[in-house]
């Protein structure tokens, strides 16, 4: 293995900078390993480095010095896959490139691949792929969580240096636990949603997958900021910053009963509850608070998520992009054309949403659900008042085995019940790595007010030194 | 319970054609998902306003100015069926 691999992005590029390695060379490296992918991680990977002026040396002057990228899916890039781990999409190629890519590749980023994903999205297990499900590189039997699985397999495993994916409901958090890597949820806003095939459209967030929180930190400022084609996406008030400290003194952190104690597996609750004897030791106090509303939060997101997928799916029919299934007439094509171009749950979200907007249902499901929504960010709100950041466990449990969910919408959308209150609220979380369980990695969330992101990232920096993590053994 | 009958108007709604198979697969699982997210219609939400948009933008309108669009060759080029410069589509039919 190429020693480059063993490198972080930040030391990646220090190493360009310095003339000690080409940036040719790095992304040989890292494609020789996506190639070689047996995780299915990747859906497409690159010929070769993107030219920059004809040459494939990114200009010296670029921030992130053409360290090579792996991109989800979802994200268009112009003239490359980019299918959403949909039969709809497949081939579809793209005219245009997401903002959130682009400003990475202005930045210097080189895009390297894009990986496998839940089908638009949708799914805590990589196994609702119309590709074909995402291994852990921990074990290989196991799922890499989702819906961004094959993002946090592909920088665990080292096939990238990092990644980005997006999160909805817990879509970058959860893979990044149950694969041992970095994951941030920004802000909602803080970054553009143009060009990433929607989901959930209030709830959608672009974010990056990382080996630590540095790299997090580094990706993350090339990413923000105000795009005028997307009119939710907001100016981040604080430039991003490259995480610093050695202790936690004076942060307050607390503890929400509603999402640390019942369905908590005690592998995951016992690293959990080491991590927070770690804080206090660092000199960060830790208090019990309450999140009344959290045990609802995943009821209501089960409701607007799918609602707005519902809409946001009936592009898909056959006339501009995409696969048509021939019929006598346009109803029958739509039918017919969606019929087989979705996948199981893909369908499940899109009937759900559907018969929680229709006449009848709508006041007693997706009102309610916008009421819930409400309770959840005010329970924040006011949680803040008293604690810097809050804490949690990132999924209620480790990798499960392939197949062990598949069959149970219900338990596989509770994977999602310690990230969602986080994305209802619109507000940024991360999760970094805490230790094994049976092997298995677990994770430690720590989420924060809107705009938080430096303080997020200062705190996860700090207790990610101390945790001191291996993730060497899933590069293989 | 989500019955058959209603399965099936909601696939209409959907535009979404399901085998009798999928129709009591989904019938079956959506009254199980349905039955747990019944909770929330245990809370006192009287007066609690709505949240649709957890950020406070309104009116985020950018400059009126002309700027170029997709060439209509670029914007055609993946569409299934292409008539006269635009999306073809079979006839909506009598009904």
């Amino acid at each position: 293995m190429s020693e480059l691999i063993e490198l972080t992005a930040a030391e990646a590029i220090e190493r360009l900078r310095d003339g000690d390695a080409s940036a040719a060379e790095l992304f040989e490296a890292y494609r020789a390993r996506a190639l070689a992918d047996e995780l299915n991680a990747f859906t497409w990977v690159a010929d070769g480095a993107p030219a920059h002026d004809g040459d494939t040396v990114p200009p010296a002057h670029a921030p992130l010095a053409g360290v090579p990228l792996a991109v989800k899916d979802l994200f268009c890039t112009e003239g490359v896959p980019s299918q959403s781990g949909s039969k709809i999409l497949a081939g579809y190629r793209p005219p245009y490139t997401a903002t959130a890519v682009e400003r990475l590749t202005e930045a210097g980023a080189a895009l390297l691949g894009k990986t496998n994903q839940d089908e638009f999205a949708m799914g805590s297990s990589n196994e609702n792929s119309a590709f074909g499900p995402v291994r852990n590189p921990w074990d290989r039997e196991r799922v890499p969580g989702g819906s961004s699985g094959g993002s946090a397999a592909a920088v665990a495993a080292g096939l990238a240096p990092w990644a980005l994916g997006t999160d909805t409901g817990g879509s970058i958090r959860q893979p990044a636990a149950l694969c041992g890597v970095v994951g941030l949820k920004p802000t909602y806003g803080a970054i553009s949603r143009y060009g990433m095939i929607a989901f959930a459209s209030s709830l959608d967030q672009a974010g990056p997958f990382t080996r630590d929180v540095t790299d997090a930190a580094l990706l993350l400022r090339h990413m923000v900021g105000q795009d005028p084609c997307d009119s939710t996406s907001l100016a981040h008030p604080d430039e991003i910053a490259l995480p610093q400290g050695v202790d936690l003194r004076g942060l307050k952190l607390g503890v929400p009963a509603e999402l640390t104690g019942e369905g908590i597996e005690s592998g995951v609750r016992e690293a959990f509850t080491a991590t927070l004897a770690l804080a206090e030791q660092l000199g960060a106090s830790v208090e019990p608070c309450s999140l009344p509303h959290a045990p609802h939060a995943l009821s209501a997101y089960y409701l607007i998520a799918p609602a707005e997928a519902s809409a946001n799916l009936a592009r898909f029919d056959g006339v501009r992009y995409g696969l048509r299934v021939d019929a006598d007439d346009l109803l029958g094509m739509y039918t017919a054309t969606r019929a087989a171009g979705f996948g199981a749950e893909v369908k499940r979200r899109i009937m759900l949403g559907t018969y929680a907007l229709s006449s009848g249902y709508y006041d007693a499901y997706y009102g309610r659900a916008q009421q819930v929504r409400t309770k959840v960010a005010e329970d924040f709100r006011a949680a803040f008042e008293r604690f810097d950041l809050l804490v949690t466990p990132t999924a209620p449990s480790v990798a499960f085995r392939l197949g062990e969910k598949v069959d149970d919408p219900l338990a596989m959308y509770l994977n999602d019940v310690c990230t969602v209150p986080m994305s209802l609220a619109g507000i940024p979380a991360i999760s970094i790595p805490n230790g094994l369980s049976d092997g298995l990695p677990t994770g430690f969330q720590l989420c924060g007010p809107a705009f938080s992101e430096n303080r997020l990232l200062n705190a996860a920096y700090v207790l990610e030194q101390a945790i001191g993590f291996d993730g060497s053994p899933a590069r293989g | 319970m989500i019955d058959r009958a209603q399965v099936l108007h909601v696939a209409k709604l959907a535009r979404l054609a399901l085998s009798d198979e999928e129709v009591e697969r989904m019938s079956r699982e959506l009254s199980a998902v349905l039955g747990h997210i019944e909770k929330i219609s245990e809370l006192d939400l009287e007066g609690v306003p709505p949240t649709s948009h957890v950020v406070d933008v309104t009116g985020a309108l950018r400059a009126d100015e002309p700027r170029p669009s997709l060439p209509r060759d670029v914007a055609l080029a993946a569409a299934p069926e292409q008539l006269d410069d635009g999306f073809g589509v079979p006839s909506p039919g009598a009904a």
